[in-house]
């Protein structure tokens, strides 16, 4: 670490002239070793602290260790602890060295000084030099028997440090035993807590590979050690209270006595003034109550209270912890916090991070009841001089619109939002005008009205001239100056730098046309030449397209570009309910703050204690499960692990931040659909295949693939291995290598449709043809499905993600395979065996 | 729970302290954490929240007198056991120190590094109470001389409001002795209130908020019992049977929507008679936090103005009004508001003799600002500006302008009328008598009026 610029006060820093200041000190330091002068100890204290500063700012001073070990012979503790300090930093890069200081610290570990065996102890236990561990054995075999508390939780505390540098010693020492016993009877309440969190994290990491291990870990969850902990719990300082609350979450009572029980005893933790305390009880009392329903909204009751008293008494940093979680509960069970919406009203001087998670609460609270109050106080908010803050403000507002379902009075405010006449109020106003109408259409006139008088020229941010574009095209029938404002901006084509306003350019003036042929049509061809010589690709193949479809016939690119309007009934931004429970799961963990299950942002060694979640957790949350559908029950984990993937892409479709897609349909499917149709005009048989009469997606698909790179002859020969199996984590890590070698769209039956009330359905029928389930997840309209089946006789996997929505009837399979020139025949058969989905 | 690494920064960036205890984050954390919180987003007005994750690193932050008190860790730990533990890291040190601020903390950094070794062991919170310490911690902190101190938590401002109280005991340190050798026997208990009201454009209460503590600081040798009796028409908790307390409509009896408790707090007699007994540990911590929603009388009543006054003029009057008793004296109040955008100018014109009262007009972001040394109860003060635009606007001026918030600390005043009856130290002889004191404040959280 390269040393910070230091202040004028600290005259060390730059390493050229620090590094004679280290020659100097090491010499000094040299001179006062072996002197016994009076006043020695204050000299040396001056030094030692010269030398810890440096550490601290990143200077090097390892070359003084010896000098520094020569030095430690003292009776002066504040020296020693000095130089303790000092050891503890660099021993690890001087293993030769240490060896130096090992005779000292097993001195000091036998004084009679409690205080210096602690501190020797803990020193020696953390050098964290492998070839050194066989000098810890007596020292902490000693120190775990102490007759000084101090000495003893060092020791234990310790016992982990030699586990982390080497578990076999540790292990054959026997030390686990030895704390357990220590963790049962030992009468300092902070011996036993560091017992626990020592335990804890060496059975957690042994578990991996020691039967012994696994049930050891599992006993700390024994019934009598729970009762044991919590019957005391108040004999222990707050972090180790947390530290038993977290142990605590993962018991399984035995009925519900049992968890009133625990809840009686936990009652007054709620009262306690540290917000960790708090909300690891809240934790406790979520998931005991989890299967009883009335309780369960009992407690959400009962800890609202507190959690507000936590956001308004801490620093804005411990409100943020809060809030956080807060926002979880709100977000599960909005009608509980129905009438509290006044406690999430931002205040003028909190830090962006608050207000904008108190938006996001506003937002779900926001019901039948409080709307009106709360859009009244969100559009104080978009007056604001933040103009972060006001923006978000607006996009709350039209969120609440979409949820609602009389948004007469709400569409008033945000079309007043435009009479603002502020730049960026326009701006997400016409954003969220634009979503509103492609949801509720029936608010077209109202909004329409007063768009059309929006000047086109003070709307500089893309994303609001892309909606402004749209409208001007959906609506075009509906203002009267459409065609001259999409002419205005079409003759600018050259300067409008954004990819995704050309884009909707070229649609609006297609459907703007159709509606407005003789006004539009001057128009349309300068912005299909412009198009056709634009160099983004997207725009380029998107304009060739609209050319060549309406030099075929106009008619067929009307239904393409034009079709008629249809309601969005539910935008794609939101986060599964997996995912939502996941995050539930964790509660009183970063993934809350995140808002991300933990695998997203840990590695499994760091899960820390969701480890256990993970394997007890998971199957007493979800109690149906069947016998046959194991596999996808089992490795709901990993399901979710992979079900994210997609989870975000979903998100960056959302509504706040629309990107490329096109709203020409009005499916959440749109960007595909219009992908396909730019593949289809890239294809050299498009004309012979459109000649069809019937010109629906399912043909441009054919189409597509027609062109699909590396044509194979396609037999549809390929048998699959019907007792094909693969570990749900293989798959895992070869869904993450592979490429897509393959991604299309097919129409489900609607007797498949009908068929699938249940995911478990059509895991079932698959698997009759040899294809199966990996993962599922989702509930009516989205499912979604990860398949696996392996080639007969060859082991050539085929991995696939299928998403159905059963509202639109459309199956997207994305297909990751070994051998990627057979991804084509398995897509065949994939298809098929979907076909027969629902058939007799 | 772990945590892996624990350092302070300065405001600059330096490191202060550093104290890897688990060696599982890669070097460079510092750099990596303060050029993620100095350059969070383009946009300058968001700052870097408390919590987030670069590489699978998780950094926690409190800001503490302009100090980042940071903790990382690779684990998914509680994030509020990590904020929580980093402010009780800041209060144990500036028990210590008397003064917290970079300067006492560079002078003491070894003393600190002592703490940290004590606090946390291999990432796990081992203690954070000072009075455990005290037995652990054997450096003399290096104390900074009272004069170089600036007011930087709530105590402080008593050494502004009344004369009697002793303005360096809040800054004492714990340990350190008095220069006469002898420690002076005093516990402060302080009721520190702050209040958040909003006022609609029409006056009347939007919402209202009293967030308090009763905050103690024992001096007190041999660690004696104390029992601190309340109001005893206090009731807590009003949200489930409001429909039937007909008494928070009356305005007699304090009504707290909730509240919890110091560890050290019993509460065995608290239904019965309002008393909290506790035998306080060494150093500053809140006996109890609570929020009360009930009505109140707001200190200060806002009037505002903003009037077109011709084509490129507007005229803006804030009037205020303070509505406590006469005996009771506001300080340091200013007065904020955010004029349209296209102000160019702004002059002021103060009312006759008015003195300590300042106004400015801030370019930049557009803020008019006035500043009062005090306000005696039932005064009125009004502050009239004309601002000058640089273009003509359309629409309604009122939009552009505002909301005019408040801040202000008001000693010995305290508006939920919460009160502490009487301190009671378990005596040890008749001859002792150490000094209590019981000292009331009010102050503005979030004090906004529209406009």
């Amino acid at each position: 670490m390269p040393p910070p610029a230091a202040s004028s006060r600290y005259p060390s820093p730059s390493q050229p002239s620090g590094k004679s200041e280290v020659t100097d000190l090491k010499s000094q330091l040299r001179q006062l070793a072996g002197s016994r002068a009076p006043g020695v100890d204050d000299s040396k204290r001056d030094l030692f602290k010269k030398v810890i500063s440096y550490m601290t700012i990143g200077i090097d001073v390892s070359s003084v260790f010896g000098e520094m070990v020569m030095c430690s012979a003292t009776s002066d503790i504040v020296l020693k602890k000095m130089c303790y300090l000092y050891v503890g930093n660099y021993a690890k890069g001087n293993p030769d060295l240490s060896l130096l200081t090992i005779n000292f610290l097993q001195r000091d570990c036998k004084d009679e000084d409690p205080m210096i065996r602690g501190l020797a102890l803990r020193s020696l236990c953390s050098l964290r030099v492998p070839n050194l561990v066989e000098y810890l054995l007596g020292p902490l075999g000693s120190g775990l028997k102490d007759n000084n508390s101090y000495v003893r939780t060092i020791a234990v505390t310790g016992v982990l440090k030699l586990y982390h540098i080497s578990a076999s010693t540790c292990i054959d020492a026997e030390f686990p035993a030895t704390l357990k016993s220590l963790m049962l009877h030992d009468s300092d309440a902070q011996v036993v807590a560091n017992c626990l969190a020592a335990l804890q994290e060496i059975w957690s990491l042994e578990a991996s590979h020691s039967e012994e291990a696994c049930r050891e870990k599992e006993s700390l969850l024994s019934k009598p050690l729970i009762y044991y902990f919590l019957n005391r719990i108040k004999e222990f300082n707050e972090w180790a209270q947390c530290l038993i609350l977290e142990l605590a979450v993962k018991y399984v009572p035995s009925d519900s006595n049992d968890i009133f029980d625990i809840m009686n005893l936990l009652e007054d933790r709620l009262q306690h003034a540290n917000g960790a305390v708090v909300l690891a009880t809240v934790k406790v009392f979520l998931q005991l109550t989890l299967s009883m329903t009335d309780v369960h909204q009992q407690v959400y009751e009962r800890i609202k209270s507190p959690l507000l008293t936590l956001v308004s008494s801490g620093s804005p940093e411990q409100s943020y912890a809060i809030l956080s979680h807060l926002h979880l509960l709100v977000v599960r069970a909005p009608f509980i916090f129905a009438s509290d919406y006044k406690h999430f009203y931002c205040q003028y001087n909190e830090p962006s991070y608050v207000k904008k998670l108190k938006l996001e609460m506003l937002t779900a609270i926001a019901n039948e009841s409080n709307t009106y109050e709360i859009v009244t106080e969100l559009c104080e908010y978009a007056a604001n001089v933040d103009i972060e803050i006001a923006r978000e403000s607006i996009r709350a507002v039209g969120k609440i619109a979409l949820q609602q379902y009389d948004v007469n009075a709400i569409v008033d405010r945000l079309l007043q939002f435009l009479e603002m006449e502020k730049d960026y109020v326009t701006a997400e106003t016409l954003v969220l005008v634009k979503d509103l109408l492609r949801k509720h259409p029936q608010w077209s006139h109202d909004c329409i009205s007063v768009v059309g008088g929006i000047s086109s020229k003070n709307i500089q941010e893309p994303k609001a001239k892309a909606a402004l574009i749209w409208m001007l095209g959906e609506y075009a029938q509906d203002m009267s100056d459409a065609p001259y404002i999409l002419e205005n901006l079409i003759e600018n084509w050259e300067e409008e730098h954004s990819a995704e306003v050309r884009l909707h350019l070229l649609t609006a003036a297609m459907k703007c046309f159709f509606k407005r042929a003789p006004e539009t049509q001057k128009a349309l061809g300068i912005a299909l030449a412009a198009g056709i010589a634009d160099f983004h690709q997207d725009v380029h193949d998107r304009a060739l397209f609209y050319y060549r479809v309406l030099q075929y016939d106009v008619h067929v690119a009307e239904r393409v570009v034009s079709p008629p309007q249809q309601a969005v009934s539910a935008f794609a931004d939101t986060q599964s309910s997996e995912i939502k429970d996941r995050i539930f799961d964790e509660f009183n963990s970063l993934s809350v703050i995140y808002q991300k299950p933990s695998y997203i942002f840990t590695d499994k060694e760091h899960r820390g204690p969701f480890e256990f979640s993970d394997e007890l957790g998971s199957t007493s949350i979800t109690p149906e499960v069947s016998s046959d559908i194991v596999p996808a029950q089992q490795f709901e984990a990993n399901d979710k692990d992979l079900l994210l993937s997609t989870d975000e892409k979903d998100d960056n479709k959302g509504l706040s931040s629309n990107n490329g897609s096109a709203y020409t349909a009005p499916y959440e499917s749109s960007n595909i659909s219009s992908q396909m149709q730019e593949l289809a005009i890239s294809g050299p048989a498009a004309s012979a295949t459109t000649t069809q009469s019937s010109f629906d997606f399912d043909d441009l698909l054919g189409l597509g693939l027609s062109t699909a790179p590396a044509p194979t002859p396609s037999p549809p020969l390929l048998k699959l291995n019907a007792r094909a199996a693969l570990d749900p984590r293989a798959f895992q890590q070869k869904w993450r290598q592979l490429p897509i070698s393959l991604s299309q769209e097919y129409s489900v039956n609607p007797q498949g449709i009908a068929a699938l009330t249940v995911p478990q359905s059509l895991i079932k029928h698959m698997q009759s043809h040899s294809i199966h389930c990996i993962a599922s997840g989702g509930q009516s309209p989205n499912f979604k499905f990860f398949f696996f089946a392996q080639k007969e006789a060859e082991p050539l996997d085929y991995l696939t993600e299928c998403i159905i929505n059963s509202s639109s009837a459309k199956a997207q399979i994305k297909v990751k395979a070994d051998e990627q020139s057979t991804s084509q025949a398995f897509a065949t058969v994939f298809e098929t065996a979907l076909s027969k989905f629902g058939m007799p | 729970m772990m945590i892996s690494q624990f350092f302070v920064l300065s405001q600059r960036g330096d490191n202060i302290v550093f104290r890897d205890y688990r060696a599982e984050v890669p070097k460079g954390s510092t750099e990596t954490f303060f050029r993620k919180v100095k350059f969070w987003k383009e946009d300058a007005n968001a700052e870097a929240p408390p919590i987030f994750n670069v590489d699978g690193v998780n950094y926690f932050h409190v800001k503490v007198v302009g100090l980042y008190f940071v903790a990382t860790t690779r684990v998914n730990v509680s994030p509020s056991l990590v904020l929580e533990l980093l402010q009780r890291i800041a209060r144990v040190i500036k028990d210590y120190l008397g003064v917290l601020n970079e300067d006492s903390f560079r002078k003491n950094f070894v003393l600190v590094y002592e703490l940290l070794d004590e606090v946390i062991d291999f990432g796990y919170v081992q203690t954070t109470s000072t009075e455990v310490l005290k037995s652990y911690v054997f450096n003399e902190p290096i104390v900074i001389a009272p004069a170089r101190l600036q007011p930087i938590d709530p105590a402080a401002i008593f050494t502004q409001g009344a004369k009697r109280m002793p303005g360096t005991a809040v800054t004492k340190s714990v340990v350190a002795n008095d220069p006469s050798g002898r420690r002076r026997e005093e516990i402060f208990v302080d009721i520190i209130e702050k209040i958040s009201v909003t006022f609609s454009s029409s006056g009347y209460i939007l919402t209202s908020e009293i967030d308090g503590t009763i905050q103690m600081k024992s001096y007190l040798s041999g660690n004696p019992e104390i029992r601190i009796a309340l109001n005893e028409d206090l009731n807590i908790g009003r949200g489930g049977r409001s429909v039937y307390d007909y008494r928070s409509s009356s305005g007699s009896g304090v009504i707290l929507d909730d509240c919890n408790f110091h560890e050290s707090v019993r509460l065995d007699s608290f239904d019965s008679d309002r008393t909290l007994s506790l035998v306080p540990p060494d150093g500053e911590f809140p006996v109890m936090n609570y929020r009360m929603t009930q009505e109140f009388k707001p200190p200060f009543h806002v009037n505002t103005l903003i009037e077109e006054a011709g084509r490129l003029k507007a005229e803006v009057i804030i009037k205020i009004r303070a509505e406590f008793p006469s005996d009771i004296i506001a300080n340091t109040i200013t007065v904020q508001m955010p004029l349209p955008n296209f102000t160019s100018r702004a002059s002021f014109e103060l009312e006759p003799g008015a003195a300590g009262q300042k106004s400015d007009f801030k370019e930049t972001n557009k803020m008019l600002e006035w500043s009062l040394k005090k306000i005696v109860g039932g005064a009125e003060h009004t502050l009239r500006a004309k601002l000058t635009f640089s273009q003509e606007f359309h629409g309604n001026i009122t939009k552009e302008a505002g909301p005019v918030s408040m801040t202000f600390t008001i000693p010995m005043y305290n508006v939920s009328k919460l009160q502490v009856k009487y301190l009671q130290i378990a005596k040890k002889s008749s001859s002792y008598n150490p000094y209590r004191w019981v000292r009331y404040v009010t102050q503005a959280n979030s004090y906004v009026a529209r406009i």
